[in-house]
């Protein structure tokens, strides 16, 4: 049973706070959305949870193994990662980005067992790069690189996906492009936690969202139960029209 | 495709480059008196020239630009920029500084592995206090600006030992180390270098996977599987002890680990790991040829090889910085 449990997570940096008293689950076969305003500590949390921060306290297990405490490799083939920052150092060629994915199995670009290449051009498949697998990276746009990075989290055939706004930026096109393959990884068996800035996409797709704000967890459930107006208004500061899994944003308060 | 012929093609080179270094000289060998003098014939002065002054000379042209080579391809890789080198970086004139100082005080006459293990001592200091930096700062403009400082700092100590020189002979030697030669090598300093060629080497063959990963940046790196903190520490370590020795062997000689990285990469498919291997031989190929017309030149004094290969090397590191584009600041 793949799963990844934060308990009691706090994180500080200095005499701030950035997660404080965070606890939440994700397993396998549901899309969570992790929402709110920027600088409520979505980031430190996930990372807090892969442990890839420094926690003050609490823990996160990922599939019952603290996650601090296991090995980059042994967790990069536990749950997948796409952070924020995605920056490309060289102009690699598509395939090869992808075939990164495959790293915490000891390939490489160029060098992949035929399981590798498998899972590579599955990768591939999934997010339509076919027709450019032979394209240097820094010549895609904007859009076709956040399909990249997504191949390359799902080359790597983890059980868990956590993606940090893997929509930032992107034509609303493309973010359903992102989104629909999110869920068809999550409808396969996958669980993913996902930090998404706009509302209504996350309420289209989250079967849970998670809400935080001031470092605190203060919502965690099916859109149909936690969306709402005065949530809205409460989290972001902003006046909204919220019926069912559908939300106007009006203006701010 | 290319990419195929492109090992084998750079040692055929690699050795015909060696040979051809055997051939020319301030007096011409023809091919057959080199061939014989290599297999133990020829007469006395043929081997003599052969195996004492031009074969050792040429092997030390190489092995210092391969380790030059693979040290600038996998520092470049650390640190996600093509501009990094371990001139550029400060860490060659580090290790001459520290080369020279044993020299000047005459550390360097107790013990013939003092020189190259106090080379060694300057790269891995200078490599550490980069790797460092660059924790903190996700700036390369950052990290070459620190290079610059160490650089102007080594040369201004060395000015300043240089002044203090008690004679002119370690005066000489001084510059030497500062310009960079391989003139007058022999097979005994190449031995005393060759073991931390070969650890640095290795440590940076073994660990160059890791530098693919961090194509994506070091967050993602970090999430695909690599651990971070190992890799900087062996790829410093290991740039360290290869540009260490190298330096130990001939002076710091820069640009080298720019430029051959930076032709390499393309064939490579920009794969960092891959353009390891490749720049190593192509750098040594450079400095053997570069070598080969230092000796060839019609000068009264001898040019430091380190002079050549910055008047070829800095303007093509001007040419890579300007045509840049920015993917990571």
């Amino acid at each position: 049973m793949a799963d990844l449990i934060a308990r009691n997570l706090s994180v500080e940096a200095g005499n701030a706070t950035l997660v404080r008293d965070a606890s939440f689950r994700l397993a396998r076969g549901e899309l969570v959305a992790l929402l709110g305003p920027n600088g409520a500590g979505k980031t430190s949390l996930l990372r807090a949870s892969l442990g890839l921060e420094k926690r003050a306290s609490g823990d996160a297990l990922l599939d019952g193994t603290d996650s601090e405490k296991l090995s980059p490799m042994q967790r990069a083939r536990r749950v997948a990662y796409l952070p924020q920052q995605r920056p490309l150092a060289w102009p690699n060629t598509v395939r090869d980005v992808v075939a990164l994915g495959r790293f915490a199995y000891g390939a490489a670009p160029g060098r992949l067992s035929a399981e590798d290449a498998d899972a590579v051009e599955r990768a591939i498949k999934l997010c339509d790069l076919g027709s450019f697998v032979d394209r240097q990276a820094d010549t895609l746009s904007g859009g076709e690189l956040a399909r990249v990075h997504c191949a390359r989290a799902f080359a790597a055939g983890a059980p868990l996906l956590i993606a940090d706004e893997p929509v930032a930026a992107l034509d609303p096109r493309h973010q359903f492009r992102i989104m629909d393959m999110i869920r068809g990884f999550v409808d396969e068996g996958g669980g993913a936690l996902v930090v998404l800035h706009d509302i209504a996409l996350a309420a289209r797709y989250a079967d849970r969202m998670i809400w935080m704000k001031d470092a605190q967890i203060v919502a965690d459930g099916p859109p149909v139960e936690t969306l709402s107006e005065e949530r809205m208004a409460d989290i972001y500061g902003v006046r909204a029209k919220v019926s069912g899994n559908s939300v106007e944003i009006e203006g701010a308060i | 495709m290319s990419e195929r012929f492109l090992v084998p093609g750079l040692v055929a080179a690699s050795v015909v480059a060696i040979f051809a270094a055997c051939l020319l000289g301030s007096t011409p060998l023809a091919a057959d008196r080199v061939l014989s003098a290599f297999l133990g014939g020829a007469d006395v002065g043929d081997r003599l020239v052969v195996w004492q002054i031009r074969l050792p000379r040429a092997i030390a042209a190489y092995v210092t630009g391969a380790a030059l080579g693979i040290s600038g391809a996998a520092l470049q890789g650390l640190l996600r920029n093509p501009l990094a080198e371990p001139g550029v970086l400060g860490v060659s004139a580090s290790a001459s500084l520290l080369a020279t100082f044993s020299l000047y005080y005459g550390l360097a006459a107790l013990s013939p592995w003092i020189l190259p293990l106090s080379a060694i001592a300057g790269a891995l200091a200078a490599t550490a206090l980069i790797a460092l930096a660059a924790i903190r700062t996700r700036s390369v403009v950052t990290l070459i600006l620190i290079g610059v400082g160490l650089s102007s700092f080594s040369g201004a100590a060395m000015s300043l030992l240089m002044n203090l020189a008690p004679n002119p002979f370690s005066l000489s030697d001084m510059i030497n180390w500062m310009l960079g030669s391989v003139a007058n090598r022999s097979f005994q300093e190449l031995g005393l270098a060759a073991p931390f060629l070969l650890a640095g080497t290795i440590i940076l063959l073994v660990s160059r996977r890791g530098l693919s990963a961090l194509t994506l940046g070091e967050e993602a790196a970090s999430g695909v599987g690599l651990n971070l903190r190992n890799q900087r520490i062996l790829t410093v370590l290991g740039a360290g002890l290869a540009t260490g020795g190298s330096v130990g062997l001939a002076g710091a000689i820069g640009f080298v680990g720019i430029v051959a990285p930076h032709i390499i990469r393309p064939f490579v498919k920009h794969d960092p790991a891959r353009s390891l291997i490749p720049s190593a031989l192509l750098a040594g190929l450079i400095l053997v040829m570069a070598d080969i017309g230092v000796r060839l030149m019609p000068t009264t004094n001898e040019l430091k090889l380190g002079v050549v290969a910055a008047l070829i090397g800095a303007p093509a590191f001007v040419w890579i910085a300007m045509r840049r584009r920015t993917l990571n600041g």
